[in-house]
């Protein structure tokens, strides 16, 4: 076959700017690609090209940033790059985890929107080698008033649950926010873990001249084309036309096709194996040749469609959800025929890998597309952008949030308390994760509502402890700061699970990236999580990239979610969150400050997005971890629970009362800390803060003392019936258990259940989304 | 004894109903193909929960025509064990094994957590090592688990002791709250005429060691195995 002979094919629509423009081609990139052809690119190579220079898969606004980012670490044995990264635990187990978001497609299409993400993180982790052993997500949603928010939030819980649920991995844990930034732009991001035994790692790299490529798994359709470009732009009025760009998942194929997969990796038929996800073929298919330095040669013809008439464009573009690329050894087709034949799936060879340094498509013996070696892949163009700071957050912060008057009603600390504890961000989100499937697996040792999860490894002793998280004010407020708390934050949930924090995947939900005081968001919070990262030795081994979360009315809060993997060598070290018992004694690592800037408290109780998020020191943070971790494995703590949103104060009334069943109460006392601000002292987020109990403090205290983490007693735990009540110096405030308690646990039920039933957009995604 | 664990395509507690039997009751377990016709010995069939065909047209409805079936259904007729969990229960009411039907919970969600169960029959080889009116603690993950029947069957049902479980609170006591499903008369778990099937929602499988919140499905498994070695012996 001449490499020449590639002209425009009969009926592909002419090559003019706006058709460049409008699969979101600059002139400049246009202009490199003639470059690298020698010739004017023909519709379908445009369709190729729109979709792997796509932010999405090009990364091509992030990389030089994520670049900086620490990926190694002697128990790394799969760093970024991959469909997932991979980390040893013990004996030979290893785990494979990543996060990905599906954002834009949830805002237009919520339920199958949000599904479809859990199964393409689902194969990201199977694809690995590894069986998928636990689903977490982080969503962000506007505030519960509006009817629209109601509606997305129904439909994305669902369309996680019922994706999850019946391919029968649990949803163990996650973290929903609900803030006015996210009203256009919801966020959904999905990690998921898998394990796996260190040998039975497989990475997609396409190799072996003459070895065929095959599609498996589920027909390629018309739905999804130009996902990948779609993620990539900003979602406006005319994002709901794009609707039939969101894919539609089928949990039942993808639970074939992990068994499938799984069967054929232990196999050994096979050579590589990519999921068809963002922009599909075309992207697994190059990718797996990028990896390989291989060349490949695709013929449309051989794809198993599932409509007629579908053009080469469309067949590479499709994001048809539950597909398969798979490069298998030569001669061994009728062997993966069979494996798949077993689970009802369909094999079928449309392609193999070349001695030629070369990406083709062909139609039948037309070719359509031609790309020199990898270039497809490696000549994607990286930006930077100028950064400058939006001078409207930096007035924003400056602003000094001692400065706002409090409300009449907070000179009863008790009646802030209950605000923030009826904030949908702080309630409980038990009406939420009781739609998740969290147990089946039967490995699920601690499931959603604690700092962490954590998941038993059969056949072994450890565990893993697993957290997302993030705080979009904190780094919007300051990005640098904000990016070290998010890792911070997360390694601090591990820890208290009694797990040493490991490895991060993350997930960087931004605005427009060509916007300079975007970029200097994403380039400063990068940079902050790296600091931590590296101080925490808890290296990144993948991710995901979410930008252009934006609408007319602005951009999301700079977002990083961060997915932490912590190891518990043995599950003796699971530590609960919630208080065990009256009669314990209160000690809190780290010290109260003053900080009340950017807090829950602010916004919640002023409607203000304000102040200096509080500092945060990863040395220290690092120092806090590791006391932690010795008085757990000493035997010291009964219950360990991190202080973030609302502060100190809901830190406490969580322990005392997330167990709705079995509440506890508790008496503190501050007067240590009288001189500071009564309302940052309790609802402050100063950082590096753990609430622990015990029933042995002097030796707590001295576990503390000996790696130079500031510890008090603070207090002990009592009945329920005896309630809460804090002292600080001669102020004293306390409450029934039962009123709060309400406030926790009722919030989010009376909103979804109660004043909403009669809202007809809610009731529809709540009851027959599908 | 041995104990076979059908495998549909869509199981997916088809591995967790192995452990509870191998890890936690030292039994030994083999996994039946939907596809073959063959209970290879099984003394015990476990029709495992999950979304058997994804759950398509409604749940249990395809399953039963699965090839594996005629076998369930003979080995049920000569009195042998079927223990039908959650999916499974759905599949044995689709396959006319146990009465009545499991329709979309009342509140249209999927529930998953922990419940509290009274037992109300101890008369049964599945419940023996159990006290009547126990309360126990066995997790739920369901999107159609509110058990329906006729007035009829129910009647016959309460009237001959083949409700075995029944949702309660943590005293005990029948109440609309601790209903997950809406099902009616709070039914939980039932056995058929001869006694030798049983259909629950909840899933004892998961309630096998208190490590992942409760051990009180182990009972269940033990009764199981012994009402079997009573067999061998006689």
């Amino acid at each position: 076959m001449s490499t020449t002979a590639v002209k425009p094919r009969a009926g592909d629509p002419e090559i003019t700017p706006a058709l460049i423009k409008e699969h979101g081609i600059t002139p400049t990139e246009y202009e490199r690609v003639v470059a690298m052809l020698g010739r004017d690119p023909t519709f379908t190579e445009i369709g190729i090209v729109s979709a792997l220079w796509s932010e999405h898969c090009s990364y091509k606004h992030s990389r030089p940033l994520l670049r900086t980012l620490p990926t190694e670490a002697p128990w790394v044995l799969q760093g970024p790059g991959e469909n997932a990264g991979v980390i040893a635990v013990k004996d030979g187990i290893a785990v494979a985890f990543k996060v990905e978001s599906h954002n834009h497609p949830s805002a237009v299409e919520p339920y199958q929107g949000a599904a479809t993400g859990v199964g393409g993180i689902l194969r990201d982790v199977f694809t690995m080698g590894a069986r998928p052993i636990a689903l977490l997500n982080s969503l962000r949603f506007g505030p519960l008033t509006s009817s629209r928010v109601r509606y997305l939030f129904a439909g994305v819980v669902k369309g996680i649950g019922d994706y999850g649920n019946c391919v029968g991995v649990p949803t163990v844990g996650g973290e929903v926010v609900f803030d006015p930034s996210y009203e256009g732009n919801p966020l959904v991001n999905a990690m998921c873990v898998g394990v796996l035994r260190e040998e039975e790692l497989i990475r997609a790299v396409a190799e072996g001249v003459g070895n065929p490529i095959i599609a498996v798994g589920a027909r390629t359709g018309r739905d999804g084309i130009h996902g990948a470009s779609f993620a990539s732009e900003d979602p406006s009025e005319a994002t709901e036309a794009k609707r039939p760009r969101v894919q539609v998942g089928d949990p039942f194929t993808e639970k074939l096709l992990l068994e499938a997969s799984l069967e054929l990796i232990r196999s050994g038929h096979i050579v590589a194996i990519q999921d068809m996800g963002a922009a599909g073929l075309t992207s697994s298919s190059a990718e797996m040749a990028a990896r390989g330095d291989v060349g490949v040669t695709i013929d449309t013809t051989k794809v198993p469609v599932r409509e007629t008439g579908m053009t080469p464009y469309e067949i590479l573009l499709s994001e048809s959800q539950e597909r398969m690329l798979v490069v298998a050894h030569k001669g061994r087709e009728e062997q993966v025929r069979e494996i798949l034949a077993r689970w009802d799936l369909e094999a079928a060879v449309i392609g193999e890998v070349i001695a030629e340094p070369v990406y083709r498509v062909t139609e039948g013996d037309t070719v359509v597309a031609e790309f020199p070696g990898t270039r497809l892949v490696t000549d994607c163009p990286v930006y930077t952008i100028d950064a400058v700071e939006s001078t409207a957050l930096a007035a924003a912060r400056g602003r000094d949030p001692h400065a706002v008057t409090p409300l009449e009603e907070e000179a009863d600390p008790i009646w802030t308390l209950e605000r923030l504890l009826s904030s949908p961000t702080i309630a409980s989100k038990a009406w939420v994760w009781r739609q998740y499937d969290s147990m089946v697996r039967t490995s699920t040792i601690v499931g959603p509502g604690s700092d962490a999860a954590v998941v038993r490894l059969r056949g072994t002793d450890a565990g893993v402890a697993l957290s997302i998280d993030g705080n979009g004010r904190y780094v919007a407020l300051d990005p640098r700061m904000g990016g070290r708390i998010a890792v911070c934050e997360a390694a601090r949930n591990v820890a208290c699970s009694g797990a040493r924090p490991r490895a991060i995947t993350n997930n960087l939900n931004f605005g427009n990236p060509t916007r300079p005081e975007v970029y200097f968001q994403l380039s400063n919070a990068v940079a902050g999580m790296g600091e931590a990262c590296r101080v925490l030795e808890t290296p990144v081994t993948g991710g995901n990239v979410s930008l252009y979360n934006e609408n007319p009315q602005g951009a999301i809060h700079p977002t990083p979610t961060i997915g932490m993997v912590g190891v518990l060598d043995t599950l003796d070290h699971v530590t609960p969150s919630a208080f065990r018992a009256a009669g314990d004694t209160i000690v809190l690592f780290g010290d109260n400050t003053d900080e009340l800037g950017a807090s829950e408290y602010l916004l919640r109780v002023h409607e203000l997005t304000i102040g200096a998020p509080p500092a945060c020191d990863p040395a220290g943070e690092r120092r806090l971890i590791d006391a932690l971790l010795d008085a757990i494995a000493a035997g010291h703590v009964r219950s360990a629970h991190d202080c973030s949103d609302g502060g100190l104060a809901v830190t406490l009334a969580e322990c005392a009362m997330m167990r709705r069943d079995e509440p506890l109460g508790f008496q503190v006392d501050l007067t240590d800390w009288a001189d500071l601000p009564v309302r940052a002292l309790l609802f402050g987020e100063a950082q590096g803060r753990i609430v622990t109990t015990t029933s042995s403090p002097d030796a707590l205290l001295e576990i503390a003392a000996k790696h130079g983490v500031p510890a008090k007693v603070i207090g002990r735990v009592v009945r329920a019936d005896e309630g809460i009540e804090f002292v600080i110096g001669a102020v004293s405030a306390r409450s029934a258990i039962d009123p709060l308690a309400r406030a926790f646990h009722d919030t989010i039920p009376a909103i979804m259940d109660g004043g909403t039933a009669a809202d007809p957009a809610a009731m529809v995604s709540a009851s027959f989304p599908d | 004894m041995k104990v076979g664990i059908i495998r549909f395509p869509g199981s997916n507690c088809d591995e967790d109903a192995y452990h509870a039997v191998v890890d936690h009751l030292g039994a030994e377990a083999v996994y039946c193909w939907h596809k073959d016709h063959d209970l290879q010995g099984a003394d015990l069939v476990i029709l495992p929960g999950g979304f058997s065909y994804g759950d398509y047209l409604r749940p249990g409805a395809i399953a039963r025509f699965s090839p594996i079936m005629q076998e369930v259904v003979a080995h049920a007729q000569r009195g042998a064990p079927v223990l039908a969990i959650c999916n499974g229960f759905q599949i044995a009411c689709e396959a006319g094994l146990l009465p009545g039907a499991l329709l979309r919970n009342a509140h249209l969600r999927f529930v998953c957590e922990q419940v509290h169960l009274r037992v109300e029959s101890i008369a049964t080889r599945f419940t023996s090592r159990y006290h009547v009116g126990q309360v126990i603690r066995i997790p739920v993950a369901h999107g159609d688990g509110r058990y329906t029947a006729d007035g009829d069957t129910l009647e016959r049902l309460e009237g001959e002791g083949h409700v075995v479980f029944r949702y309660v609170d943590a005293g005990g006591h029948v109440t609309h709250e601790a209903n997950p499903n809406a099902s009616m008369r709070n039914i939980a778990g039932i056995v058929n005429g001869a006694g030798n099937v049983l259909g629950m929602m909840p899933h004892p499988e998961r309630a096998v060691d208190t490590l992942i919140g409760s051990a009180d499905g182990l009972p269940l498994l033990h009764s199981l195995a012994d009402s079997l070695l009573a067999e061998v012996g006689a």
